[in-house]
């Protein structure tokens, strides 16, 4: 039953992505497109662009918007609740525990060990997203987009040099590829 | 609490999700502000303790902000009161936008803009990546080095399933939360 594989694809990233924000991209990925091919990897990055420039987490929306594509709105609710249910259930149960004795420190430690793997399970997924953007579907040199990869760099230092807000580096970013494309 | 406190809990996490751009931590602040400066339902160190158990939890921290913070003031009806507050706004934004994305994909400049955001969106995890990369290079601990780029390497290059690589840090997590203690 298409409702229970979306609340039960969406229960394993919601109860395996730790740290918040792009840590559950990995999962994402692994779920929605090696799995299920619910979403290309173009799709995905539409989806996290749409995450960008919208209100709401990334898990919540992508629930939402995956779930409605494969099973129209019942499927969304089916993702999203599938992605809440071990928030939900866990952290209750952490906060009763702490009400009731106030001790964190051993959860804060094993979260440090756990840091360095989601920062790198994160840089897996976005050296996915970037090859697909510098190449397309299959990766050989003669596929490689210079113009890309130019919109990259300077993406890059607009983010690292110039601190610009994220929203308007994705922006500036569409508006060179749009630019580049109805020019050549 | 009171059905007036409720609802304004509602109202609260509601407007507070459907107006923060920008992740988890900027929500996570903005609550602290609304329910420890405004409402002085929370004091300033319970806050703090609440945000930890919101970054301790996996899941999305705004979702897990709501659900702690619902559960310090009103118990399990407070939980369902703030995570429905919360998850309701995105939920129905990306309705909306999911009811015009095919659309909006086959128009030729708009498809073109979203090709390019995907370099954009490349350099916006590359940018996020260096700088939580380089916080924990600065820590000096080798251990968490050889995590991070062995993790790398096995979710990259072995294809790992990302949820083994999880589970093996946490058992080295509880391993070494042991002997340092």
């Amino acid at each position: 039953m298409i409702y229970l594989e979306l609340f039960l694809s969406f229960l394993q990233i919601g109860a395996f992505s730790f740290g918040g924000g792009y840590a559950c991209l990995p999962l994402i990925q692994k779920q929605v497109v090696d799995v299920h091919q619910w979403l290309t990897m173009g799709e995905l990055t539409d989806l996290i662009t749409i995450s960008q420039m919208t209100p709401g987490p990334i898990a919540v929306n992508s629930a939402t918007f995956v779930g409605e594509k494969i099973a129209g709105v019942p499927g969304g609710v089916a993702a999203t609740l599938g992605c809440i249910l071990p928030s939900l259930i866990l952290v209750s149960i952490i906060a009763y525990f702490y009400l009731k004795y106030r001790h964190l420190d051993f959860l804060q430690r094993i979260l440090k060990t756990l840091r360095p793997a989601v920062v790198a399970m994160i840089a897996s997924s976005g050296l996915t997203i970037l090859l697909s953007a510098l190449f397309g579907d299959v990766i050989i040199f003669s596929n490689l987009k210079i113009y890309m990869l130019i919109i990259f760099g300077v993406c890059l230092v607009s983010l690292m040099k110039y601190k610009m807000n994220p929203i308007m580096v994705m922006l500036l970013a569409g508006v060179l590829n749009l630019v580049y494309n109805m020019v050549i | 609490m009171d059905k007036k406190s409720l609802l304004k809990l509602f109202i609260s996490t509601f407007y507070l999700s459907a107006f923060t751009f920008g992740g988890g931590y900027v929500i996570v602040t903005l609550m602290r502000k609304k329910f420890v400066d405004e409402y002085h339902w929370i004091d300033e160190d319970e806050m703090l303790d609440l945000v930890a158990i919101a970054q301790s939890a996996p899941g999305a921290i705004a979702v897990n902000g709501a659900i702690a913070v619902g559960y310090k003031l009103s118990g399990v009806i407070g939980v369902i009161v703030s995570v429905i507050g919360t998850i309701l706004p995105p939920f129905m934004i990306i309705t909306v936008v999911s009811l015009f994305y095919e659309a909006f994909r086959s128009n030729l400049y708009i498809s073109l803009m979203l090709e390019g955001m995907q370099a954009g969106v490349a350099a916006v995890i590359g940018s996020v990546v260096y700088e939580m990369a380089s916080g924990i290079v600065k820590e000096k601990n080798i251990l968490y080095i050889i995590i991070m780029i062995a993790s790398f390497i096995a979710a990259y290059f072995l294809n790992i399933n990302v949820i083994y690589i999880i589970i093996v840090c946490l058992l080295i997590g509880l391993i070494q939360g042991r002997v340092s203690k």
